[in-house]
């Protein structure tokens, strides 16, 4: 059943279009992860939900209900900030708290469910601190418990895990997922970390210059970009054109994307495509290269587990068919393909 | 934005130079330097001090000093003043002590002595227990409390005829008085008070404040601000027995107001040498000689609105005519003034800021 | 440790200066009385405390002042939010007119006051002359403009974000004020109120003129026992509780200014358009602006009304000295006005430079800290000690060689750049103390020697500020009455004590012509502030 539908929305700020138009809905109980590079528009996007910003047109609605000249506080959406935007001044326990008693809850209902989030966001026992006394991790899992108390409607996370660092963002990513299923919580994500989306999100959406380019279901996306500047965002190496690739595959086909492990390099022997070594540089799984093709051009390519190679050395390679997307199409060649 | 940050920019380089431009100094003006010398003679008064430029110009042309007047604010800041910086004058002659305040000067010794030949009459009005001649009386008035009668006539309401009558229900809310503390015609009046009533004068005060009697900063405040004949909502104030002799009615022939004889007080306002290191002692006896000479005593009454210490100066016209002058006033002994004046004060002000 | 002698050798100039022009007036006054007759004497400083006088001026000035605070404060938090975080035509304008009488001269304010509620004014038929609720009209309109331009600059600078959060959460905007946004700005508002406080209870023109005789302030009195009575004793028991209570309160705003951690990224929001639940904020405003302008313009009318026609005689009588009362022309004395803020200007520039490189430097030890803290509190002195006492205090210390400074033309503008002072340094630190010092460490990395780092990373920030503080101490100078009128050569009087000279001798001509001088000064003062807003600079004149 679909929650949330935005139809045409756009906003602008002094004359220039931030949002363009976009149509998005989001399933009860699903979360959506809209995907972008910063200054796409997804974060306007995301406060324009959430009511706080004005709509240059379009529509928000809410099951079917129009949420125009709803404002933010009736919304029942309840926004979680980058950096958690915890309030300083009040003590864990009270941020957490702070929705339900604006609700009115009886203190000791309160004081009940803020120790139930605490343990569900793995705090059990910080009630009693200061913000200010938290690490960023444990900041971001208060500012989840404290938006989560409120029971929104819809929860709108604006890169929550971003200001962290990678290990600990890949950890709370996989807790963030495990929580908002576990609640049953409908939700809306905007990030420019294609791990954090993929980690946490249902359905995907792409977001490119205040327009969203795709959407679909995470796996669905991820394996079928629209368009050479979605697979690069999605972390595709390099496009090549319909004449490379159908150079490279053997076959004719339309312009293709690949994964950096998409070519495998190996020393020359009779099978695989020639190639001329550009480039070679150690790492501790396996050794990247980059490798000059007839007719292809340059692309990269993944070592033989313990092979060296040399600079002008003549090798093989070899395509590996599932890290490889063919786009739609058979446009000219993509501004990103050239390397 | 742009546009906006450019003339910002243009607005403040084009005020800053204005700024310089028009006043550019970077260490004041110091175009009166002392570089006469004795030539330079400082007079430090009160700010009601006030003689025709002509009198000015021709003493300095008849004693070739240049006469510089610093005025300070009334009576009583301008002793206080000379008390405070007794080390080092700053000035080197001063007029307008009135007797009212002269003792504590003088206990201080802020004077060189001088005797000047005094004018005919003068000599009556010199203060008692000044022995070492400090100080040269110039001028005198007393004050009275004075009674707007235009206005009594017209509301058809007798006028008060004596202190006693302005505690009664029938003045209530009519009389304005300028503070002891802060005024010398006000610290005057109360002297009056206090001579007259004794020991009871506190209860007269209490009498007169609950009679809502309206006590105001300064003279120039009751007389040109409250006063009836100025405009104000109050035709008793106190002042000065000249006072009448300026509120003429439209013909000229007749005065307007009138002084309440019963229960004045005798103001004499002296000059004096200061004592100090460099104090230019020939000049400052030049200027007290200058202030006793027949053209200023002359010209105290219109310039000033006090009686000359002289007797045998000619009074304007409307001087003699209106100005009536009490025959007795009341008397303080001024060392009891300057024995108790801090304690009357203090009385004083709790009673009227009650 | 050359750096540390270094930086303790520029702090001894403004320390040096400030102790001979500040600290030694006012201990010479304090030592006469505390010392009369050369025997120290407490018993006579504690007689006057026990005096019935003493404790109602005391408690006269407490309640004046909390009440003027409180209503400042009431006025001034939602025209803050309305000049500070709404848009709308006019607005520059608007922040001008309520920023003016911050430093429009206390004798102008009083007069423009008094006008208006006297028995001829607008206000007359409330019959509040000479009542206590004209002193606290006075004191408001003064100060307002203090709490709007310190809590609007902290709500400008206010991260948007919790705010947005709290709604979010479901918090009505009357919530997320209660809740959110007014503990995010109680240091602005404790700071503004104190500093309010401490401005109301040093007030000296607004109570001189407004309070006639019966209603005294500590202040008035100290001004009372020393000019009229000559009571020093007394006078020094009132100065040193006054600066007691001074340094307690500086204490208090010192801990609660806090100043901005240059590291933290803040998203503050744009100015955005009224809505309807901006009504109530929109209406004080106006209360508040009409109480501002209503008494300027009730002023700049009667300059030009001369016995019921309009006239501009009183502005022609500014060519003259008004029969010889002043022994300069009006004209003369605002060029003299005009002269004496140039050189007070530069003077409090170049001290409150020093004095805010020093204190915003970085310190290591505890001890250098507290010693910093000490050094900027010290700085803040001139704020709240009484204007008569160092008055004074220069004619008795400031007569013996070498600092034989009494006819020195020097003197007025020494004294008006110790009074500018504190507020030149409160607009400069917290834009030194805003540069994060890693941009100095990477200037020196990139090979810029002290010098050329102090030029390239602090001169370009700060000079903005600079010129707006210059602004500020100009238009301070311009109105200082306290301190001036006691050491003001009479020959070269200011315009600020011209009027209230005018003022002493209210013949209609007089009175018309202290209107007339003060609509001018007023207008001078009100252009300086609207260049100074121009510059736009993030803070200046908060505390």
């Amino acid at each position: 059943m679909v929650s949330l539908e935005l139809q045409g929305v756009s906003v602008a700020f002094d004359g220039a279009v931030v949002v363009d138009a976009v149509d998005l809905s989001v399933e009860d109980g699903h979360v959506l992860a809209v995907l972008g590079p910063s200054g796409c528009g997804k974060s306007t996007l995301l406060r324009a939900v959430a009511g706080l910003e004005p709509l240059t047109s379009g529509r928000i609605g809410w099951d079917g209900a129009d949420l125009a000249g709803v404002p933010t506080h009736r919304r029942g959406f309840a926004l979680m900030f980058q950096d958690g935007q915890l309030f300083d001044h009040l003590t864990v326990a009270r941020n957490i708290g702070y929705a339900r008693r604006l609700q009115g809850a009886s203190r000791a209902a309160v004081r009940a469910e803020v120790d139930d989030l605490l343990d569900l966001v793995g705090l059990g026992g910080y009630g009693g601190r200061l913000p200010r006394t938290l690490s960023g991790g444990e900041r971001q899992r208060v500012a989840l418990a404290r938006s989560l108390a409120a029971r929104p409607r819809l929860l709108l996370l604006d890169e929550p895990l971003s200001a962290l660092d990678a290990g600990l963002r890949g950890r709370l990513a996989a807790d963030l997922r495990r929580i908002l299923t576990e609640s049953g919580t409908t939700a809306l994500l905007v990030t420019h970390d294609q791990d954090e989306a993929f980690a946490v999100a249902d359905r995907l959406a792409v977001m490119r210059e205040g327009r969203i380019v795709q959407e679909g279901p995470t796996g669905s996306v991820w394996a079928h970009p629209a368009d050479a500047d979605t697979a690069l965002f999605l972390g595709y190496a390099r496009v090549l054109g319909p004449r490379a690739a159908t150079a490279l595959l053997g076959r004719a086909t339309g312009p293709v994307a690949l994964r950096p492990a998409a070519v495998l390099a190996g020393p020359e022997r009779g099978d695989g495509i020639p190639a001329t070594v550009r480039s070679f540089r150690p790492t501790p799984d396996a050794g990247r290269l980059v490798v000059s093709v007839d007719g292809v051009g340059e692309l990269d390519a993944v070592g033989v587990p313990g092979w060296v190679a040399e600079p002008g050395q003549r090798v093989a390679v070899r395509v590996v068919e599932h890290a490889i997307a063919v786009l739609p199409g058979a446009a000219a060649e993509p501004a990103g393909s050239a390397p | 934005m742009r546009m906006r940050t450019l003339t910002g920019r243009t607005l403040v380089a084009l005020s800053t130079t204005a700024l310089l431009a028009s006043s550019c100094s970077l260490i004041g003006s110091e175009s009166d330097s002392k570089e006469g010398g004795d030539t330079t003679v400082t007079l430090v008064t009160h700010e009601s001090f006030n003689l025709p430029k002509d009198l000015v110009t021709a003493f300095e042309k008849d004693t070739g000093y240049r006469l510089e007047i610093s005025k300070l604010e009334d009576a009583g800041a301008l002793t206080n003043e000379l008390v405070l910086t007794k080390d080092k004058p700053v000035g080197d002659v001063v007029f307008g002590v009135d007797n009212t305040f002269a003792t504590r000067a003088i206990d201080e010794g802020v004077f060189a002595p001088y005797a000047p030949s005094l004018p005919q009459g003068a000599d009556a009005y010199e203060l008692d227990g000044d022995d070492d001649d400090a100080l040269t009386p110039v001028d005198t008035g007393n004050v009275c409390v004075n009674i707007d009668d235009a206005w009594f006539a017209a509301k058809g309401v007798p006028a008060p005829t004596s202190l006693d009558d302005l505690t009664k229900p029938a003045y209530k809310d009519l009389f304005v008085i300028p503070g002891a503390s802060t005024s010398s015609p006000g610290l005057a009046f109360l002297l009056a008070t206090i001579a007259k009533y004794g020991a009871d004068w506190s209860s007269y005060w209490t009498r007169l404040v609950d009679n809502g009697a309206k006590v105001v900063k300064g003279w120039s405040d009751a007389y040109f601000t409250d006063f009836t004949f100025s405009g104000g909502d109050r035709p008793i104030v106190v002042s000065y027995d000249s006072s009448p002799a300026f509120t003429l009615n439209k013909s000229g022939d007749e005065t307007t107001t009138s002084a309440l004889l019963d229960g004045c007080f005798e103001q004499v306002e002296y000059a004096g040498v200061l004592r100090g290191e460099t104090t230019n002692t020939d000049g400052a006896r030049a200027v007290i000689d200058w202030l006793l000479s027949p053209q200023v005593q002359a010209a105290l009454p219109e310039s000033m609105y006090v009686f000359p210490v002289a007797t045998d100066v000619e009074l304007p016209a409307d001087w003699a005519k209106f100005a009536e002058r009490p025959e007795t006033t009341e008397q303080v002994a001024p060392s009891e003034i300057a024995k108790e004046r801090k304690a009357w004060l203090e009385q004083w002000t709790e009673i009227v800021s009650r | 440790m050359a750096r540390r002698l270094a930086l303790g050798l520029l702090a001894a100039v403004p320390v040096a200066v400030v102790a001979v022009f500040f600290v030694l007036p006012v201990g010479a006054m304090l030592h006469r009385g505390v010392w009369p007759e050369g025997a120290f004497d407490p018993g006579a400083v504690l007689d006057v405390l026990r005096r019935p006088r003493t404790a109602r001026v005391l408690w006269f000035t407490v309640w004046t002042s909390s009440v003027a605070t409180a209503l400042a404060v009431l006025l001034g938090l939602p025209a803050a939010y309305v000049v500070h975080r709404l848009r709308f035509p006019g607005r520059a304008l608007v922040r001008t007119a309520l920023l003016v009488p911050f430093v429009l001269p206390t004798v102008v304010v009083g007069l423009a006051v008094r006008e208006l509620i006297a028995a001829s004014g607008t206000l007359g038929f409330l019959d509040l002359d000479g009542t206590p609720v004209a002193i606290l009209i006075g004191l408001v309109f003064f100060n307002v403009a203090v709490v709007i331009r310190t809590v609007g600059v902290a709500w400008e600078g206010l991260d948007r974000r919790p705010a947005e959060a709290a709604a979010a959460l479901g918090a009505t905007p009357v919530q997320v004020l209660r809740t959110v946004t007014l503990p995010a700005l109680r240091p602005a508002i404790v700071s503004a109120a104190s500093v309010v406080f401490l401005f109301c209870a040093t007030a000296f023109g607004v109570v001189l003129v407004l309070g006639g005789v019966r209603y005294s302030s500590v202040e008035t009195e100290i001004y009372l026992l020393t000019a009229d009575l000559l009571d020093l004793p007394a006078a020094a028991a009132l100065s040193l509780v006054q600066m007691l209570a001074v340094v307690a309160l500086l204490v208090v705003v010192g801990r609660l200014r806090a100043v901005p951690d240059p590291t933290v990224r803040r998203v503050a929001a744009p100015p955005a358009r009224p809505r309807p639940r901006d009504v109530p904020a929109l209406a004080v405003t106006v209360l508040t602006l009409a109480l501002v302008s209503v008494p300027v313009l009730t002023l700049a009318v009667g300059s030009v009304r001369r016995e019921g026609r309009w006239s501009l005689d009183f502005y022609r009588a500014l060519g003259g000295s008004a029969d010889g009362l002043l022994q300069v022309s009006v004209t003369d004395a605002l060029a003299a006005s005009l002269r004496i803020a140039v050189d007070a200007t530069w003077m409090s520039l170049a001290l409150g430079l020093v004095v805010a490189f020093v204190v915003t430097r970085r310190v290591r030890t505890r001890a250098g800290r507290r010693a910093r803290a000490v050094l900027d509190g010290f700085f803040m002195l001139p704020l709240g000690v009484s204007a008569v006492t160092l008055g004074f205090g220069f004619l008795i210390a400031l007569d013996q060689p070498p600092l034989d400074l009494r006819a020195s033309p020097l003197l007025v503008p020494i004294a008006q750049a110790l009074v500018a002072l504190p507020l030149v340094v409160r607009t400069l630190v917290p834009v030194l103390a805003g540069i994060d010092d890693r941009q100095r460490q990477a200037a020196a990395s990139l090979g810029a020697g002290p010098l050329r780092t102090l030029l390239s990373v602090d001169l370009a920030v700060v000079w903005r500020p600079l010129l707006a503080a210059a602004g500020f101490a100009f238009a301070v100078s311009l109105g200082e009455f306290g301190a001036t009128s006691f050491i003001v050569r009479p020959a070269e009087p200011t315009l600020p004590v011209v009027i209230y000279r005018l003022l002493g001798h209210p013949g209609a001509l007089n009175y018309g012509t202290a209107m007339a001088a003060s609509v001018v000064l007023a207008a001078v003062t009100a252009g300086v502030i609207l260049v100074v807003e121009r510059l736009r600079v993030p803070g200046v004149g908060s505390w």
